[in-house]
Parts: structure tokens; sequence; C-alpha cells
């Protein structure tokens, strides 16, 4: 195995795991504040097509960035209006929010088929970011960088900040949290319009990075593995992160494995397909082991929150 | 002066909506109401795009004399194929289509229940009174771009993005490898089997690992462009499946093979009017249209472009067929014997892989 060829695994893997890695830490802060969004697929697809018809249109992937991230924002709002100030079924409404976001999707997009923005790569300058060594470490999409910045933010804003506490109070104990002053319903709906912006960010990945075209269903489903991740990481910043690397390496060798030949092809694709959510049943088993019932999710997770006072 | 003229763009308007309702009442015939059970959606830009295509066709072809209807997202499998078919039935059409291979069980089924209504069934193998199949000869395109590829590739190594392993996606790849090795006899081809037919990302990964192991073909078998759009910006030529995919690739897509089904559905929808319909299984080719090779690539040299059409035109006119033997199969025992050239029942069956391809399960 030559060090290009490494390399070039090594590329693969961080361009698989940047998107579910950004989507699973806008779950996992959002369940962190008690709120189950099971919707992520939906704002996913809703900001891959914002994000790939605004750079269509405007020319500027920065700009698609962020319309991706407003229009997943915006899409779990009507999540948070129905579940936080209407308490209606998170589950449920999570679901809804997936279907409605296939089919806006596939309705915004009619007028972006067939069409190819220039890919939203290199945030380094050529000879640094295409340097056949140096590229491991500076040649990827500004959103690669962001994803990375976004969980050492995201693990201190939780560990180490007031606000932090404050929201993982609210979503272990909510009445308390009420009873002392802070408001529930106002700290989940900022956690789920964060969830959908990093929902709408990595959806933008996909129709900006990994593949810059526009295909109704374009995510194919990423959003369940990351939320599938979230679990497996225990609700922990840093392992979402190994997780996340974990389950590109898993991703990249399946194709690999495959164009090579050899031992790991023996290995049927459907059960490389599978591997992601297997993993991730081996690890509750395990936590559930471990901390002999003792949840690790927060205590209130999917509960809905109605103040009688 | 102003209503006069009114008056009359009035009456020359009733006297042309009664037009179209003229001939029916004469011929005491209703429209005829065409159903179609999509895979997909539409904006797959693949598969069942190439089957929406078609039913537009039929509607601009056969205007008013028909009326069509489409539900997307049917699936590939389960209880839901049935019920749409059903409810299709049952809402009064009387030609329903079921686009694809896994609409089988549930075709042979209604079809049963409604011997009124006349189904068709896209590359399937089973038929009754009221139920027929149609195909297209996906692997004469295939020996196509394998003459092209065993032309240009200097390395003589391919990657094929292929979805599941059923016959007719093993044919493709074998008319590809046979093709490609009628040219350069080292040509080998690796293919990979994504279980899917629509994940850009997953096609997208699996061709850049096919490139980062050292193919410099690519070439697929899955339904989205992303594997066309990779190739163009990595500089690797590559081939469209099932639509013209040459928007997401102007210089490496060298030609896309296009499913054309508009053709059959039209044949189809005249035969049930006229009262003609008997239940067949065409499997049209590039002879009949059902498929259409686009134009080369202008980066694909002139002898190459010519290598081509010789497969293509000898496909037209039957004096070549891909399969004929001597062919061995990829652990070196016969396959085809020479000079035989198998039967549709032996291609429609097929699930040996030919020398030449690395295949992986």
């Amino acid at each position: 195995m030559t060090i290009e060829f490494a390399i070039a695994i090594i590329f693969a893997i961080v361009l698989v795991a940047s998107p579910i890695l950004l989507a699973g830490l806008g779950e996992l802060v959002v369940e962190k504040a008690g709120v189950l969004n099971l919707g992520v697929e939906g704002m996913m697809l809703i900001g891959a097509v914002t994000g790939f018809a605004v750079t269509s249109s405007f020319g500027s992937p920065w700009l698609g960035t962020l319309a991706a991230a407003m229009a997943g924002a915006t899409a779990s709002m009507i999540f948070g209006f129905l579940t936080l100030t209407l308490a209606a079924n998170q589950v449920a409404t999570g679901l809804a929010l997936t279907i409605f976001g296939g089919g806006f999707s596939a309705l915004a997009g009619k007028a972006f088929l067939g069409k190819t923005v220039p890919a939203f790569t290199q945030l380094f300058p050529s000879p640094l970011a295409t340097d056949p060594i140096w590229r491991v470490v500076f040649g990827y999409s500004p959103l690669v960088y962001f994803s990375l910045a976004m969980c050492i933010g995201v693990a201190w804003f939780l560990k180490s900040t007031r606000a932090g506490l404050i929201l993982r109070a609210v979503g272990e104990n909510d009445l308390s949290a009420h009873s002392i002053g802070y408001s529930v319903t106002g700290v989940r709906y900022a956690a789920v319009a964060f969830g959908g912006a990093m929902a709408g960010i990595a959806g933008s990945m996909f129709s900006l990075v990994l593949t810059p075209i526009w295909a109704e269903g374009l995510t194919a489903g990423r959003g369940w593995i990351a939320l599938a991740l979230v679990v497996f990481a225990a609700w922990k910043p840093y392992r979402l992160l190994v997780g996340a690397y974990l389950f590109g390496a898993v991703m990249t060798l399946e194709v690999h494995a495959k164009a090579a030949g050899g031992v790991f092809s023996a290995l049927p694709s459907e059960l490389w397909a599978a591997l992601p959510y297997l993993m991730t049943i081996i690890v509750l088993v395990i936590i559930s082991l471990r901390r002999s019932g003792n949840s690790v999710a927060p205590a209130c997770l999917g509960k809905p929150f109605l103040p009688t006072i | 002066m102003t209503i006069a003229t009114r008056r009359t763009i009035l009456k020359g308007g009733l006297a042309l909506a009664a037009l179209p309702v003229l001939p029916g009442l004469a011929f005491g015939q209703e429209k005829l109401k065409v159903g179609f059970a999509y895979l997909a959606v539409p904006g797959d830009f693949g598969w069942t795009y190439a089957h929406d295509q078609g039913a537009n066709d039929l509607a601009k072809a056969l205007g008013d004399k028909v009326e069509v209807t489409k539900v997307e997202n049917v699936g590939e499998a389960g209880p839901n194929v049935e019920r749409v078919l059903r409810e299709l039935a049952q809402q009064g059409h009387k030609l329903i289509f079921a686009t694809t291979f896994g609409h089988m069980e549930a075709a042979v089924k209604v079809s049963a229940e409604f011997p009124d209504v006349i189904f068709e069934h896209c590359t399937g193998y089973m038929t009754g009174p009221n139920l027929g199949t149609y195909n297209a000869r996906f692997y004469e395109g295939r020996a196509v771009i394998g003459t092209i590829a065993g032309h240009m590739s200097k390395k003589g190594v391919a990657g094929y993005i292929a979805s599941f392993p059923i016959p007719e996606v093993v044919m493709g790849m074998n008319a590809f490898v046979i093709a490609a090795r009628k040219v350069n006899p080292a040509f080998v081809l690796k293919a990979a089997y994504l279980s899917t037919w629509f994940d850009p990302a997953k096609e997208g990964a699996q061709a850049q690992a096919f490139i980062d192991q050292g193919c410099d073909f690519i070439t697929q078998h899955t339904d989205s462009p992303a594997p066309v759009e990779l190739c163009e910006r990595l500089g690797v030529p590559c081939f469209g499946q099932a639509s013209d995919m040459s928007a997401f690739g102007p210089t490496q897509c060298l030609t896309s093979i296009v499913d054309n089904w508009g053709p059959h559905y039209i044949k189809t929808a005249e035969a049930v009017i006229a009262g003609t319909w008997a239940p067949a299984q065409p499997w049209d080719g590039l002879k009949d249209g059902g498929l259409v090779i686009t134009p080369y690539n202008a980066t694909v040299p002139a002898d190459v472009q010519a290598a081509a059409d010789v497969v293509k035109n000898g496909q037209i006119d039957g004096s070549f067929h891909i399969f004929t033997g001597p062919l061995k199969d990829k652990d070196g025992a016969e396959f085809v014997a020479a000079g035989v050239t198998p039967d549709d029942g032996f291609l429609l069956g097929m699930q040996t892989y030919v020398e030449g391809i690395e295949v992986i399960q």
C-alpha cells in the first residue's frame, strides 16, 4: 500500500464522516435538551436542496451553506411549534418532518434537476491543498473544518459554560429547571433550531461537496445514521467524533474492499450496509450491561413539557 | 363591435371545445385510462426518469385518446405494490404498467383479479391472459460502451458500479467485458454491488475507490448521475446510465445508454384501443429503438467511434451478437461453445461471470 493510496482512503473517510458528524452534533444538542427530533433526514434534504438552489442561483457556496442552515432551522421550527408549544408527540412529529422534507425538497428541486454547481472544495490555496501528501491535512472543503470546530465548540459549550449546564438541566429534569426560573420551552426551541441548522448544513454537504448535484432523496438515509450515531456516542461529543469517523471508515472500507476484491469482499453487500446499525445495537447492549439498568440518555428525552404554573 | 367580436370568439371556442368530444361520441369510445406504477420518483434522473419520459411521450402522441396517471414511489416490493396496482384497476384504468422487476408477483395476482384490465410488467418473465411483459436489451448498449473502453483505456482496468446480482446486471457486466476484451484481451473489469439502485453518496464513493485503486474507466448500473459528476471533476472517462447524463460530464461522459420506453408505451396503448392487444414478451433493443446510444463525446477519437458504430450497427442488423461463443467463465471453464449464439432464455437467466471480471459478491 503506497502512502498516496493510504491518503486517498483517509480522504474518503473524512468526506463520508463529516456530514454525519455535523447532523449528529446538532441532534446531540437537541437530545441533551430533552427533545427527540427524528426529522434529521427531512431537514437534511431541505438543507441539501436549499444549498444547491442558492449556490446554483447566486454562485456562492458560502451563501448556499448559510441558506441551508437557515432552511434547516426553519423546518425545525415547524417541529418545535408542534412538539414544544402544542406538546404533540415528538416521535410522530419527527417522522412527519422527515416525510415532509422528502416531499418538499423534491418539489423545490424540480427546477434544478440535471444541473451541477462547482464543488465546494478546498479551503486552502491550491499548491497546499492539492499536494499529494499534504492534502490529507489541507485539502478539504471548509465544511470539514467547520464540523471539527463545531465538535470542539459543542463539547466545550455543554461541559464548561453556564448556558450548557442549563441546557443539560432542562434535558435531565425539566421540572427542576422550570421551578428555579429557567424557560424550559425557550431553551428547547433554541436547541431544536440549532439542530435544524446543523442538519441543514449537513445536507448541503451532500449537494455541494460530496456530489454537487441535486436528485430527489439525495441523502439516502444518512439522517438515520446520524440519529444512530448519537446513541452510539452515548450523548458525548468527542465520542460522537470517534463514532462518525468509525462509521465513515466502515463505509469507506466497504467500497474499497469491493474495488480490491480479496477477503473483505467476501462479505455480502447487505451486511456492509447494515454494519453502522449493527454497531449501534452492540454499543447499546454494552452500555446497558455496564450501567446495570441506568440509562445514559437524558432523563427527559422525548417527554413533552407542559408547565402547570 | 366589441361584443360581436367576443361572441364570434365564444362561438369559435365552443366549436373547438366540442371537436375532441365528437369522434369519441361517434365511435362510442371513452378515453383509455393508462396507469403507471413507478419504482421511485422521476427526479432520480435514471430508471424512473426514463419511464416518466416514456409516459409523457405516450400522453403527447395519443393526446386526448388517453388519460395518464402516474403513481410515484411505489417501491421495489412489499404490500404497497399490490395496493397501488389494485387501486389503479379499481379507478377504471384499463392499461396498467408496473415498471420494475419487483412488481412481478403483485402484477400476476392483481391481473388475475381484474380480467378486463390489461397489465404489462417491465423486465419480468411471468405472463397471463391479460398480463404481458416488456424489456429492453440493455446489454447491447453495454457492448458498445465496452468497445469504447477497450480502445481508450490505457491501463485496461475499469470499475463497474452495480446494484444487485440479478441476471440483467450480470448480463450487462459480461457484455461490457466481452466487448472490451475483443479489443484488449488483457482487459479487466472490477465490479462492486452496492445493494441499492440509488444512493448518490455511496455511488460517488465507490467511483472514487475504483479510481484510487487504479481503474481508468468508470461505468455504472445504478441510477444517479453522481459517478458521472465525480468523473468529470477527476478527469476520468465514464458512461451515462438510463438517461442522457452528458450534462453532468460534458467532457468525460463518452456516451449514455438511454432507456427509451416511449415507442413501446405508444404501441401498446394503440393496440389496446384498437382491441388487438395480446400478451407478449417483447424485448426491444437498439434495432427497435427500445434503447438509444446518445451521440459520442467529441473526446472519443474518430477510429474508436467507427469501431463502436460497427458493434452498434451489427446488433441493429443482426449480424453481431455479443454473447456468441467461444466464451469462458471467470474460472476458465467453457461458458458458451464456439460459434453458438445463446437464446434469450439463456440470457435472461444469466448468473455466471465471464472471463475478465473480478467480482465481488
